[in-house]
Order: C-alpha cells, then structure tokens, then sequence
C-alpha cells in the first residue's frame, strides 16, 4: 500500500501531537518529581497519558490497572485517536464486560518509551528542546511500573484491586506484584513470563535491526527533519506479527492462497494472500507508532529477568505476597509458552502465594489474549469476581426492572 | 450426601469435610471441579488451594472464583514449602498416582496433616471377581477395564497401614465407608474393614 506524500505528513503531525499533548488525560511531572530509572540517571520533567473508565469508589478499593502489551496504549476501551478504531481491549473491558467498568474503575496508561502521550523517545527534550531520540535513557519494565505507581500517587489510590495485562502488560503484572506487594490485591498476568527468552530476544533484534537499517533512521534523529523510517520499522511489525500468531491459524487462514490474481507471477510482488497480509499490518502499523519507540520498549522487554533481579531465585520475588493471582497462559502461545507461565506458577507456590492458573485451548497463538476468547472472557470475570467479592467491592447494581 | 458429592460422583466428601478444622489452610490435591473446595469454604471458612489434572476441571474452579492450578500429585507437589497448609487432601487419587510413597511422603511435608481416602481393593467383591471369575475386578466405583483405568497403583487397607508405618506417620483417624458413603462400625477389627470397607479415609500426620 502506498500512501500520497501529504497523508504521511498528516499523519506525521497528528502522531506528534498524540506524543506532546495527548488526546486522553495526561498527568505531569515537574523537576522536582522525577523518575527514577534502573539505567542510573532519573527523568524530569515527565509525563504520563492515560484513560480511566468507571467510578472510583468511596473507598478507593476498586480501581483496576491495565497494563498493554509492546505496541499498545492507553486507548484499551476507547477509541484510538489517529486509526479511530475501537480500543484494543474492548471486548475485555466496558460495562458489563469481564473486567466490569460498573463496578470496577479501570486506569490504563501508556508507558514510559512508549508514543502515545507518555514521555518517550519521540518526546522532546526540556534540556535541548529537540525530540529525544536515543538520547532518552533506556527504559525498563521496572520503569514503566514505577512511572504508573506515581501516577496511581497522584490518583489517590493506594492499593489497586487488581493489576491485569496480556504480554508486556503481563510482565507489567508480575513486577508490580513483586514490586508493590501491598499496593496489589489482585494479579491476572495474561500470555507473559517473569523473563524474555532467547528466543524472544532474538526476534526483536531482527526487528531492530530493520529499523537500524533504516537509511531514514538516521541514527534515531529522523523527528529532527526528513522521513521517517517506515520501511524498517514496517520490516519489524511484519516479523513480530509473525511470531504473535500460530501456524495452523495462518494456515487455515491463508494457506498458499493468491492474492488477487490467478496464478503466481515469477515475481516480487505480493503473490500470496499471507505477504500483502503481513504488507498491510506493516504499513498500518507505521502509521500509529514511534520507530525509535520500538526500539525502547522491545528492549525493556529483552530487559527483563525477574529471576535474575532476586538472587537467581524467581520464588524470592514472591516471597510473603499477600497477592492473590492468576496466571492465563494460551496452548498455541509459541512466544510466551505455557511453561514460562507454569515457572511463574511454580514459583508462586513455592513462595506460598494464592495463586490459580489457567491454560486455554486456542489456536490463535499469542494473540488470543486479545482476541474473543469466550474461555478466557469466562476466567478473567470469574476471578475477578472472586477477588472483589472477598475484597469487599459492591457488584454493580441490577439492572432496575 | 449433599449435591456437591453428587455431581462430583465421590461419595466421601462430608466424611473428608468433617475433619478439617474450621478457618485452616486446605490443599486439595486432584479437586476436581471444586466440590470440596467450595463446601469446605462455605462451611468451614477454610483457605482452600487445589491442583487438578483436567484443564476443565481448573478452568471451571477459576471461573468459579477458586484458586486452583493445573497439574499432578506426582509432578507439581515438590515445588511446595514445607508446613505450608495445615491440611493437603488428596481424594480418590492416590491409586493412579505413579509414585504413591513418594506423594505421600510429600503430602505429609507440605500439610501438618493430611487426609487420604482411597478405594480399598481388598474388599469382599474385589477378592470374588478375582478369585471365581479369575478377572480383574470391576464395581460402580471402579467400572473401567484393566486396560483403561487410570487407577495403575491398587493397595487395600492393610497395605495403606503398612504404608504409613514404613514412613512413619501417625494415624490420628481412620474409617472404611460401605457402597453408600456409610461409616463401618469404628469398634471392628482391621480384617473387617479390610473386607467390607469400599472405601477408606484416614487422617495422618507426621
């Protein structure tokens, strides 16, 4: 798909705008709150852009984080400023849905290095008033909990009912559980780990270095003038969107099948209906995000080793958790297989946690957990509305007759 | 029996409820879709945990509001603390473990206590199948064939004592229940249960 010189200045500009001033609530933080990083340095002035949904009750003990995944944000039940479509967990979150905003009062927000509305590499820089670039510290998962537990400060709320996330947003969950032990009394880490694996590491660094490749990156100075990198980064979302789906599912969906034309072409052009797929979600994708953003917030995810960061021993980082959790892995998730869940089970027990732990039958890979997944809509309402009822929160009211 | 047994088809739900003390920490170990999990929270105010084998039975427990995982009394006991519960139940399970001592051994571990009930193949209709019709025994409460039970590890009353004995524990409650959930008069002698209990509960500590 190609787009006419003046649509990508368009879009240029209102994704600039979403970064500086963001259609959704922001919050800001002056010089004198600043962010501490694990890199070593601390950021300030800062800010962070969420959505909230629902009421907060009088006793502040029903708010309900939720965490996104690598491309996501803040817009997870309503609908996205530039692409106007339909937030990216709508199906799990609204009235009446499994994580109820009639009874719940739903915080999302978007990371820090993320490109939505909180500070990140398409920021600018108060010290230079340039973008950042790759002059913004790198950033960690560590990080982005502790940009959202300063931005649940300034809310108000002391402890969350529940944190809830697919993902990044699952590894999100198991940090601020370890994190904030106190501050969690609930935990659904959805698709996600307590490490990145090789693998996984793997696969992000091939999308990197598509965007390295980038003549337009420019070293990462590309908001400072010129085009952006969208080949790189489009090159990027087509490998990892490759890795979020399951063979059978891209099998029964498109097969060998042609597009648009009867037989192959002896060319290089999109033949199969499963490459202008791939074009498509890639030249979408450049659209809504940040290349240098990409390059961040993959590596907070590369970044992260829980084991690691508690003397080896992934159980420590549970130790004594008042927490309740449930853990949700998918049988096709190749990214995040159901081991890397069970480990995080296995640990939990071993800490003497209350924990649950689900594996669902999907054929849709790692996806699932944001696609209409009646099992996991089923698990994620019923614990939930275990938790709330022994946390004490009023069910939403009937509906009058 | 109450509804909950029913749909679980395990007769020996009350007399397993009966002895857990009110407000403990229970592990159930194969629970199912929650049936003594549920009764013992409600009536006894119990900390219930469980593991189960069938993703359906867990999935049903979550959504249900219970905490359960997925998985086996053989392969996901180890990862325990010790004394984390004050009891670890394991119902109906022990025979189609694949290491029983070993389980047993890690039941007694991780609960202060722990209740084990088990279908007693030395029961009087066991012993006549095999013994006139030379095949192997099949009842309503163990109705597959040799070939297509799960249950691969049969002992009889006597066995499980001789069991407890070698690892030391202590039988603080003992009981052999007839086809209908009913107790067998706790004043006769070993052989007697050994012979018409169907099934057989017991309360052990370390």
């Amino acid at each position: 798909m190609t787009h006419l010189p003046d649509h990508d200045d368009a879009v240029a500009s209102a994704r600039l705008r979403e970064v500086d001033s963001p259609s959704s609530p922001v919050e800001y933080f002056g010089p004198d709150q600043p962010l501490a990083l694990d890199a070593g340095s601390a950021l300030a002035p800062w800010q962070i852009a969420y959505t909230t949904h629902g009421t907060l009750n009088a006793d502040r003990s029903n708010a309900v984080l939720v965490c996104h995944a690598l491309t996501g944000d803040q817009y997870a039940a309503s609908t996205h400023p530039i692409t106007g479509k339909r937030g990216w967990w709508s199906m799990m979150v609204g009235p009446g849905r499994p994580i109820d905003t009639d009874r719940f009062f739903v915080i999302c927000a978007n990371v820090i290095g993320g490109c939505a509305g909180t500070t990140g590499p398409a920021s600018v820089d108060p010290d230079t008033g340039k973008r950042y670039g790759l002059r913004l510290p790198l950033v960690t998962i560590a990080d982005m909990v502790r940009a959202q537990a300063m931005l649940i400060d300034r809310l108000g709320i002391d402890m969350l009912f529940a944190v809830v996330g697919g993902s990044m947003g699952g590894m999100q969950v198991l940090e601020w559980a370890a994190s904030y032990p106190d501050r969690v009394f609930a935990a659904l880490p959805i698709a996600a780990g307590a490490r990145h694996s090789s693998q996984n590491i793997a696969f992000h660094e091939v999308g990197r270095q598509a965007i390295m490749a980038d003549p337009a990156w420019q070293g990462g100075r590309y908001l400072e003038g010129g085009a952006i990198p969208k080949k790189g980064l489009s090159v990027a979302r087509m490998a990892a969107h490759i890795t979020y789906v399951s063979e059978p599912a891209l099998h029964s969906k498109f097969g060998r099948n042609l597009q648009d034309r009867e037989a192959i072409t002896y060319g290089f052009d999109a033949d199969f209906q499963i490459e202008s797929y791939l074009r498509h979600q890639g030249s979408t994708f450049v659209d809504r995000f940040d290349a240098n953003s990409y390059l961040y917030v993959t590596r907070a995810m590369d970044y992260f080793d829980m084991a690691a960061d508690h003397g080896g021993l992934l159980a420590n980082a549970f130790r004594r958790s008042p927490t309740r959790f449930c853990v949700i892995s998918f049988t096709s998730d190749w990214l995040f297989p159901t081991k890397e869940s069970r480990a995080v089970v296995h640990a939990l027990n071993a800490a003497g946690a209350n924990v649950s732990f689900v594996e669902i039958e999907s054929d849709r890979g790692h996806d699932s957990f944001l696609l209409d997944e009646p099992e996991l809509f089923r698990v994620t309402r019923g614990f939930l509305t275990g938790a709330a009822s022994v946390r004490g929160i009023d069910p939403p009211a009937p509906v009058p007759a | 029996m109450n509804d909950v047994a029913l749909k679980r088809g395990r007769f020996d739900l009350d007399v397993v409820a009966d002895l857990v003390e009110p407000g403990s920490r229970v592990l159930d170990v194969g629970c199912g879709d929650g049936g003594l999990m549920e009764l013992l929270s409600t009536r006894k105010g119990v900390d219930a945990r469980g593991i189960e084998l069938s993703q359906t039975g867990v999935n049903e427990c979550v959504a249900r509001g219970l905490s359960v995982i997925q998985g086996d009394a053989d392969a996901d006991l180890s990862g325990y603390l010790d004394d984390s519960f004050d009891y670890v139940i394991l119902s109906q399970t022990l025979q189609a473990t694949h290491d029983p001592k070993t389980v047993l051994q890690n039941l007694l571990r991780i609960g202060s206590r722990a209740i084990i009930s088990f279908p007693n193949f030395g029961h009087w209709r066991m012993r006549r199948q095999l013994l006139l019709e030379g095949r192997m025994p099949i009842t309503p409460h163990l109705p597959e064939p040799w070939y297509a039970t799960p249950n691969i590890h049969f002992c009889t009353i006597r066995d499980f004592v001789t069991l407890c004995e070698e690892l030391d524990a202590t039988v603080i409650e003992a009981m052999a229940l007839n086809g209908t959930g009913g107790r067998i008069p706790i004043n006769a002698p070993w052989w007697f249960w050994n012979l018409f209990g169907e099934q057989a509960v017991f309360l052990l500590r370390r």
